[in-house]
């Protein structure tokens, strides 16, 4: 059966019996259309008028255009809509980021609103493969972060993605951490209002979240703290961890985290923190058995360039540099000299020897 | 050609030989310098571990770990072979008391005479005098064995105090701990520059030389090089006529190839590490 402009209008009854609406009459919805032969134009059914509470939210949200974002954009057919528990539901958790993907994981609308990659990027992180492979309700989905009708851009303070709410946003699911990070000084930042300091999703990223104690995050993840704390990570850079770190194959050389805590960052003078001088010998015996009170005067970020703060280490790095300077510029030029020399006097030779064979 | 090639190649050689190391010291040469590419081989990668070749050979060898297994390997191997050459200096020098081991013309030990020859050397290089008349062992080849000595001692204990830090840590202050891997990087870096650049042209490939000096893997030298190079100890020996106890047999040709082949392709990884290194201290 088709409309005037050829569309099919028939409804699978069968379908439309076991849907959520499957007890509402045609005509509760279809309101407009009074009698038969129906009209040829018809006004569209307005879900809103049931309901009214999730309407209100899609109206402020950043799908408030109804004509581009029609309720059945999410939630599919609108004779065929099952509740979010039912698997069949183009809502059901494990089903929707392949929902949001319609749109979002598309290259064009992505790029549209600067949402490079997000799609991709979820079905790769540790969310993405707790819901697709191993079929995790409780994983974090798309709405479980941005929420469902009232999606606000993460700009607007209210968002539950704005960078004030995302620590409690991710504290829905992970509240010990939170926990912990609240009380660090990081978290303790972000509560007083300086945004400078980094969130979860500063670390962790916001959709390709990595397993944290996994390589792939420990190799790549000490220069998110190096954003901020670009002294520190230069000089992190000048020692063994780092070195050997860069190296892979050997992942549990320190990382930032791995000395100075991961969620719950105190300063060294707090002596709760794992840098206190107090508990360096557990910290750097976790991975160096045997470590001492000596062995832990090792200075994990000393700066060779710092006279006033590592005298020592300052003039036993200038002695090392002048010593390899010295040794070669003097050899460098020795040699060049000598090459020069010892060539004019072979040639001098041959062109003796060659006038006396003439 | 230099004439002592001419003569390898003819392989029973006209003319006489004479030996200039003994089979001891070819071994520590040839240990000396197979450990040491090994060491730089693997310690580069460490040192600039931020660079493009150091991740790619880690990612090939099985990462850090495998390469640090075989800079330990390497270590050890030259520290024994450090060990045996202090042996022997104790030996001859001290229980047989060998003359001419801690002083005098056949030492390698620094004398009045090595300064002489720097300056001399120096002016004759810029035409202003006449080429020293060089002994058993030249300056730059004392300086060679010194800088080696020093270079095993500091690298090696810098080593092994990272390598043993809990244990090095109970007389070093903490400080050191810092301070050791500058001295063991920067120490290490000098002594690759300084080999592989200033040691091979010096030894091997200056024209008098090149394109290698054979001597180190055979052993021996022909009278005429021996004359040219070092006329001092050559006419001290005939002076005192010892010459003919120096007398040796040259190396059959195929040997002296299979040198050939072991030496070029040690300068090669040599050369290849050096601008590998160069690369990365400029980038």
């Amino acid at each position: 059966m088709q409309d005037g402009s050829g569309h099919s209008i028939a409804v699978d009854g069968n379908k439309f019996h076991s849907s959520i609406h499957g007890s509402l009459e045609c005509a509760n919805c279809h309101a407009m259309i009074k009698g038969y032969p129906h009209p040829d134009k018809v006004t569209p059914v307005q879900c809103s008028t049931c309901h009214t509470e999730e309407a209100a939210g899609l109206a402020g949200s950043v799908h408030s255009a109804s004509a581009e974002h029609p309720c059945t954009s999410c939630h599919g057919n609108a004779h065929e809509i099952f509740p979010k528990t039912d698997v069949r539901s183009a809502v059901y958790p494990l089903n929707v980021p392949r929902t949001c993907g319609t749109c979002h994981g598309t290259e064009g609308m992505a790029k549209r609103h600067g949402l490079d990659g997000v799609y991709s990027s979820y079905i790769d992180s540790i969310h993405g493969f707790a819901l697709s492979k191993e079929g995790l309700l409780v994983a974090a989905n798309c709405q479980s972060c941005h929420g469902s009708h009232k999606i606000l851009s993460r700009k607007n303070p209210e968002s539950a993605t704005n960078k004030k709410n995302i620590p409690e946003t991710c504290g829905k699911c992970h509240a010990g951490i939170t926990a912990e990070y609240v009380g660090g000084v990081h978290g303790k930042l972000v509560a007083a209002g300086n945004f400078k300091a980094p969130v979860c999703s500063d670390c962790h990223t916001a959709h390709a979240i990595l397993q944290p104690t996994e390589s792939e995050f420990r190799m790549q993840s000490t220069p998110i703290c190096g954003n901020c704390h670009t002294e520190k990570f230069s000089t992190y850079r000048d020692t063994f961890h780092s070195q050997l770190g860069s190296l892979g194959g050997y992942v549990e050389t320190a990382r930032c985290w791995d000395c100075h805590g991961a969620h719950d960052v105190l300063p060294a003078s707090d002596p709760r923190s794992p840098i206190a001088p107090g508990n360096l010998v557990k910290t750097c015996g976790r991975c160096h058995a045997g470590a001492n009170a000596s062995f832990v005067q090792y200075q994990p970020h000393a700066n060779a360039h710092n006279r006033k703060l590592n005298p020592a280490l300052y003039y036993v790095t200038l002695f090392m540099n002048l010593l390899l300077a010295g040794v070669l510029t003097f050899f460098v030029i020795h040699t060049i000299l000598w090459l020069i020399r010892s060539r004019y006097d072979q040639i001098k030779r041959k062109a003796a020897e060659g006038g006396k064979h003439a | 050609m230099p004439d002592q090639e001419k003569l390898m190649q003819e392989g029973a050689a006209p003319g006489r030989f004479f030996t200039r190391f003994t089979r001891e010291q070819r071994y520590l040469h040839a240990v000396l310098f197979s450990t040491f590419l090994g060491l730089a081989a693997t310690g580069l990668p460490m040192r600039f571990s931020q660079s493009f070749w150091a991740r790619q050979f880690a990612s090939h060898v099985g990462g850090f770990g495998t390469i640090i297994f075989f800079h330990k390997f390497f270590a050890l191997a030259l520290t024994l072979a450090f060990l045996v050459h202090l042996k022997e200096i104790v030996q001859r020098g001290v229980i047989r008391r060998e003359k001419g081991i801690f002083w005098g013309s056949t030492s390698m030990v620094a004398n009045w005479k090595d300064v002489k020859d720097i300056l001399g050397h120096l002016r004759w290089m810029i035409g202003l005098g006449p080429k020293p008349q060089f002994g058993r062992y030249a300056y730059w080849e004392k300086f060679d064995y010194w800088a080696v000595f020093w270079g095993m001692l500091v690298i090696g204990f810098s080593g092994y105090a990272m390598w043993f830090a809990p244990f090095f840590a109970m007389f070093l202050p903490g400080w050191a701990l810092n301070a050791v891997l500058v001295i063991h990087s920067e120490e290490g870096l000098l002594a690759i520059l300084f080999i592989f650049s200033i040691h091979f042209v010096n030894t091997h490939l200056r024209p008098d030389t090149f394109p290698m000096d054979m001597v180190v893997f055979t052993g021996v030298e022909s009278e005429e090089e021996f004359k040219h190079k070092r006329p001092m100890e050559y006419e001290r020996l005939a002076r005192e006529g010892k010459l003919e106890s120096r007398l040796g047999t040259p190396a059959p040709s195929w040997l002296v190839n299979f040198f050939r082949v072991v030496g070029f392709t040690a300068i090669l990884i040599g050369l290849t590490l050096l601008v590998l290194t160069l690369s990365a201290y400029f980038s």
